[in-house]
């Protein structure tokens, strides 16, 4: 905007020129404010157009009766009220919770376990060779691994059940059974997200501070001692962090129980994620889907509020 | 830290001495622990790869044969023949890159913005932009549904896959720690020499920033190429299908019947993210460590 000022000019600029000036102190300062609200502006924009405001707008849907045919009606808390007694929305919120209870714990006991281990192998080609194998689960889709798992689980073909036959288990209706279903679920999710949160595990403990855990061992700290008292701990908001995310990535479950079972036997895997699926998209009813979409946000919210309470209480900050 | 101290102080001598058997078992505990696990999560794969080469009348044969008798490659022919494979690949393709870039352009300029300018109002504009971060994709997809088809009428092309996802609030926040920790003096050596503020921000701070593109590069690429349920809402003509949906539809064509097609779609599908991985792999890593670390 001030590009065609001629150099004899340069005394005389006009007004903006002047106010922009790369050679005053003053000048260059609104140089740079201008371009931080440039640069900012596709990013503000964006989350505008594309999260802020359609998250405000779910909370205006969800007070809305809309399907398709009709203009939006407004109907106060009637989405709630519908959704409080709709036995099939208590039970996808049972079944993701039980998911994410599940999930959740084997991804964290595990997860950790495999890193305190692997973190001893320190370096070695044997403990490059696990990292990458219990990683590569977590760059397959969703998509591949529920119909990968779909077939293992399968009842009468099945690997899972193959392996199982030879210690003598009886066949497992994993997938048509609907008390086994949701193990079955987990169990892929867990297959899938392992290495996720294997990883964040390794990076908390490769940056332990040496010293303290030395200092540990010659005052004779070892084995569980040394486990209990000072390396947990020491990784408590890295267990806190990975146990959120994985909480919060797990509350949103869809891929695996829509493409291994969608949703069944009988409602048996469906999750509120599908739930609302159904809602919004099957049956189009834009306002009964926020609704369910919101009850889910509030519960995530509730969960990341649980985070910050707890990163204050109880959690070890070096 | 004092805390510390006297936790450690409190349990000293009893446990000093320890019968080194006892750690041996330990270590091989360990060690045979990770072995399953590798075992565990190596199977799937193994059985995957092996079972696409099988004839279709082998494919669901119990017991399972790890190492294929003679391989079989026309199931990989047939995923050809059953879905749109090469458009609905880059179909894939076209919707990460373009994501990926956007994201690396939007985000760096952000990023820059919040770390390293001045201005009024930036901290409310940057605890805007850390409060969507909370905000899950499932919260808002019903008003985005609308927006993308009743007023931009995106609907069932590949942009209402791709324009909705550039924004980013934590590619912004990543790429502002990473300015962050560049010191002031390359921009002070840089206005001695002349340079104006644009070309401190892409010749020396964007280039001294690239580990962190790097990472937002690679997690968003593994994000976006894996997406399904996104796709699922909008797309409806199998020739604008990403990759994820094809192999479910893919699965839907072959039903029961010949899962070494299905299975060779999913391997054919999953090159592109392990070459990724590949020569990305210490930049995803160090990005979900890095997650990681901040607690």
């Amino acid at each position: 905007m001030t590009a065609n000022v001629l150099p004899s000019e340069k005394k005389k600029r006009s007004g903006v020129a002047q106010w922009l000036a790369a050679d005053t102190i003053n000048g260059i300062k609104r140089q740079r404010a201008i371009l931080g609200y440039l640069f900012l502006a596709p990013t503000i924009i964006g989350l505008m157009i594309f999260i802020i405001g359609p998250m405000l707008y779910t909370i205006v849907l969800s007070f809305h009766k809309w399907n398709i045919f009709r203009p939006p009606e407004f109907v106060g808390l009637a989405n709630f009220n519908r959704l409080v007694q709709d036995g099939r929305v208590w039970l996808s919120f049972k079944n993701t919770f039980i998911l994410v209870i599940m999930t959740v714990t084997l991804l964290e006991v595990l997860a950790f376990s495999l890193a305190l281990a692997v973190h001893r192998l320190a370096g070695s080609r044997l403990a490059m060779f696990f990292r990458t194998a219990y990683f590569l689960p977590v760059l397959l889709s969703g998509a591949s691994v529920a119909v990968t798992l779909g077939y293992l689980f399968n009842k009468d073909f099945g690997v899972i059940n193959y392996y199982l036959g030879l210690l003598g288990v009886d066949k497992i209706p994993w997938l048509t059974s609907s008390s086994v279903v949701l193990i079955a679920i987990a169990l892929t999710t867990v297959w899938r997200n392992l290495g996720f949160s294997f990883i964040i595990y390794l990076g908390g403990i490769t940056s332990l501070p040496t010293e303290v855990l030395e200092a540990a061992e010659v005052d004779g700290a070892q084995g569980w001692r040394k486990l209990v008292r000072i390396t947990l701990p020491l990784l408590s908001p890295t267990i806190l962090f990975a146990t959120v995310t994985d909480m919060i990535k797990m509350l949103q479950f869809f891929d695996e129980p829509f493409i291994m079972t969608r949703g069944g036997p009988g409602d048996a895997s469906r999750t509120v994620v599908m739930m609302m699926y159904e809602a919004g998209f099957g049956n189009l009813e834009f306002g009964y889907g926020s609704a369910i979409a919101l009850t889910l946000f509030s519960v995530i919210l509730v969960v990341t509020g649980f985070q910050f309470v707890a990163s204050r209480r109880w959690v070890f900050y070096q | 830290m004092t805390s510390l101290n006297t936790n450690i102080s409190t349990f000293t001598a009893p446990t000093a001495t320890r019968a080194p058997l006892k750690i041996d078992v330990g270590k091989w505990l360990a060690m045979i622990f990770m072995i399953i696990m590798a075992i565990l999560t190596l199977m799937p794969f193994l059985w995957v790869v092996s079972t696409s080469l099988r004839t279709p009348v082998e494919s669901f044969s119990v017991p399972p044969k790890w190492i294929p008798v003679d391989m079989d490659f026309t199931n990989y022919t047939r995923v050809f023949e059953e879905i749109p494979f090469f458009q609905q690949m880059g179909n894939s393709f076209f919707i990460t890159l373009s994501v990926v870039f956007g994201q690396l352009l939007t985000a760096s300029l952000a990023g820059y913005a919040f770390a390293r300018l001045q201005f009024r109002g930036r901290n409310v504009l940057f605890w805007i932009v850390m409060a969507t971060l909370m905000i899950p994709g499932q919260a808002t997809i019903i008003p985005v549904f609308i927006l993308i088809s009743r007023i931009l009428h995106m609907n069932d092309t590949l942009w209402a896959l791709i324009i909705p996802s550039i924004p980013t609030a934590f590619g912004t926040f990543l790429l502002r720690q990473y300015f962050m920790q560049i010191p002031n003096d390359f921009e002070e050596a840089a206005m001695i020499d002349g340079a104006n503020q644009w070309q401190i921000f892409s010749k020396i701070y964007l280039p001294l920033a690239s580990p962190g593109l790097a990472i937002l590069a690679v997690l968003t690429f593994n994000g976006k190429w894996n997406d399904y349920f996104t796709p699922l809402i909008f797309m409806s003509t199998k020739e604008r299908f990403p990759i994820t949906l094809g192999i479910v539809d893919l699965q839907g064509y072959m039903g029961t019947g010949s899962v070494s097609v299905v299975l060779a779609g999913i391997v054919l599908s999953t090159i592109p993210v392990i070459i990724i991985y590949i020569f990305g792999q210490r930049y995803l890593t160090e990005g979900l460590m890095m997650g990681g670390l901040k607690g």
